[in-house]
């Protein structure tokens, strides 16, 4: 259980993370997604006591990283899997891990193994792809067999072959009653693996929920209408409860009914209707038009703001304009 | 305790620490080695001269302790370290004891080997370790190299770039306290002051023939065991700003 309470952190007048609320709870995969430079990394620092929070708090299983007695059997994390140094073996890097925690030496080989590094553990770290070094910093997370897990992008610069690896590890250990935290700024991958959702942007809290609900909200179910009677007809939808409805070159794009609502709504009014179409946009559109407000580094595309909306206008703050 | 093992392990899973270990003990030895057989005269070797290399060799195991933070800092494994052990400073003094005690081994392993190989190649010299001076010229070079290492530990562990902490260290060291001299009238009174040249007293005060037992600075104001606790008291504070800092700031 990881629990953030205002979390805040300012770099000189940056702020990276504000006042970031959320928890994260065992037996399931926490999402932690946001376009990059959102935050995301800095929250897991705090969280590992790395960072010093600027305000607000972090705990961990109730207490501050600092007051867990021998960290790592408690949380494991896999920030970056850079952090080793190059000319150390893979087991002389877990060796010392293993030590600093007072875990058993046979642990070592145990999760070497367990990682499938177990043939090439004499080599050094510096010598490992990206792959491999990946899986050693899945090993030295696993090493204290902790309850709560923090993976920072665990699946950048993978092959296939090692995403479904990682995806599969995940699943499993949420399935054995872990708390797993995976940040990614892909939402289709967190729509592969998580079972819920802490969407941040420009260090800001935009939504918890579980997946099934935000990508469903995300994707939005929007509906496509031409008419030759378009204004009569967008009077009509307008003052039906839950739509929300916008013009669009020529048509109406109608959110929060199903196309057979529209179709309905068409039929009472006897209103003829050249086309109706359900829009179902790509999940990385929708998930970059709900975080695009708060986006730290985006290129300018013209006309794309107008159509900005937060995610809690996705529930209908849009409704009659 | 098992601190001291992770420290350990971080230290010599690594080829660094072994060829500074290495270097050190070649130049020092070696220096011991030309020096004496470059003299003509076996009488003219004293026990000062073997030590000749010493400055060297010293200036090869901070820069070997300065290498064991830094590079913690630069491949990113001083997050793992804390990660693993949130208390900060325990860690950093864990790993300066670890750091000193190898600098103390090699800094004894240098001096009597210098000490032995002069011997070795001026059998009638007259070696003899006869005086406190004496013991003190050979056996105190560990006690010198263990706390410089503990300077240079702190040092790296506020600067965190390897260039930077070696740089400043190196030339600190062989520069600026001797330049310090150059400031007129007062320059010689802040010399004699200054931390390393305090050290060199701890070593040499007290040997006048052959090597440099007297200071270009004059007398010295302290004699050389409360020199060397000036040393040791200089350590201390540098590594506590270092604690100090380490424990306040991100990593």
């Amino acid at each position: 259980m990881i629990e953030a309470v205002g979390l805040t952190k300012r770099y000189g007048r940056t702020v990276a993370v504000n006042e970031l609320s959320f928890t994260v709870k065992p037996g399931r995969v926490t999402g932690f997604l946001g376009p990059n430079g959102a935050g995301k990394s800095t929250t897991m620092r705090m969280i590992l006591g790395l960072d010093r929070p600027t305000a607000g708090d972090v705990l961990v299983d109730g207490r501050h990283y600092r007051d867990l007695p021998r960290p790592l059997r408690h949380i494991g994390a896999l920030l970056d899997a850079k952090w080793v140094h190059p000319n150390r073996t893979a087991r002389a890097h877990l060796r010392w891990l293993a030590k600093s925690n007072n875990l058993p030496r046979q642990r070592v080989d145990e999760v070497l193994e367990l990682v499938g590094l177990g043939s090439v553990a004499h080599r050094n770290a510096g010598a490992f792809s990206l792959g491999m070094a990946q899986r050693l910093g899945i090993a030295a997370a696993l090493l204290g067999d902790p309850q709560i897990l923090l993976f920072d992008e665990p699946v950048n610069g993978l092959d296939p072959e090692g995403i479904h690896w990682i995806r599969q590890l995940m699943k499993r250990l949420a399935a054995e009653g872990r708390t797993v935290f995976v940040s990614s700024h892909l939402l289709s991958e967190m729509a592969q693996t998580a079972d819920e959702l802490v969407v941040i942007g420009r260090g800001r809290l935009i939504d918890q929920s579980s997946t099934a609900r935000f990508v469903e909200r995300a994707s939005g179910t929007a509906v496509r209408v031409r008419s030759p009677q378009l204004e009569r007809l967008r009077t009509a939808l307008a003052s039906t409860s839950g739509a929300g409805v916008r013009a669009e070159d020529g048509a109406l794009v109608v959110t929060g009914l199903t196309s057979d609502q529209v179709g309905e709504v068409a039929a009472a009014q006897g209103v003829v209707l050249h086309e109706l179409s359900p829009q179902r946009g790509s999940l990385e559109e929708a998930f970059i038009r709900m975080t695009s407000g708060a986006v730290e580094y985006h290129a300018e595309e013209s006309g794309e703001h107008l159509h900005l909306r937060g995610a809690r206008g996705a529930e209908g703050t849009e409704g009659t304009r | 305790m098992s601190l001291l093992a992770v420290e350990r392990i971080k230290l010599l899973s690594t080829r660094s620490p072994w060829w500074c270990a290495l270097v050190a003990l070649a130049l020092t030895t070696g220096f011991a080695a030309l020096v004496s057989a470059t003299l003509s005269d076996a009488s003219g070797l004293t026990v000062a001269l073997t030590q000749t290399g010493s400055n060297f060799g010293l200036m090869v195991v901070m820069v070997m302790a300065a290498l064991a933070i830094t590079t913690e800092y630069r491949f990113g494994t001083i997050r793992s370290t804390f990660q693993a052990v949130p208390n900060r400073s325990l860690v950093l003094l864990t790993k300066t004891t670890v750091v000193a005690l190898l600098a103390g081994v090699i800094g004894e392993l240098a001096a009597f080997g210098s000490w032995g190989v002069a011997k070795l190649v001026q059998p009638a010299s007259d070696l003899g370790l006869d005086s406190a001076a004496e013991w003190r010229q050979v056996a105190g070079t560990g006690l010198i190299y263990a706390l410089a290492a503990v300077v240079a530990v702190a040092v790296g562990t506020l600067v965190r770039h390897s260039a930077g902490a070696i740089t400043l260290v190196l030339i600190w060291s062989l520069l600026v306290e001797k330049m310090v001299m150059l400031i007129p009238k007062v320059g010689g009174d802040i010399y004699r002051w200054m931390p390393f040249n305090m050290a060199g007293h701890f070593q040499s005060s007290g040997l006048s023939s052959g090597g440099d037992g007297t200071n270009p600075a004059g007398d010295m104001p302290l004699g050389p065991w409360a020199s060397l606790g000036y040393f040791a008291a200089f350590a201390a504070v540098v590594m506590t700003v270092a604690l100090v800092v380490t424990h306040r700031r991100d990593v």
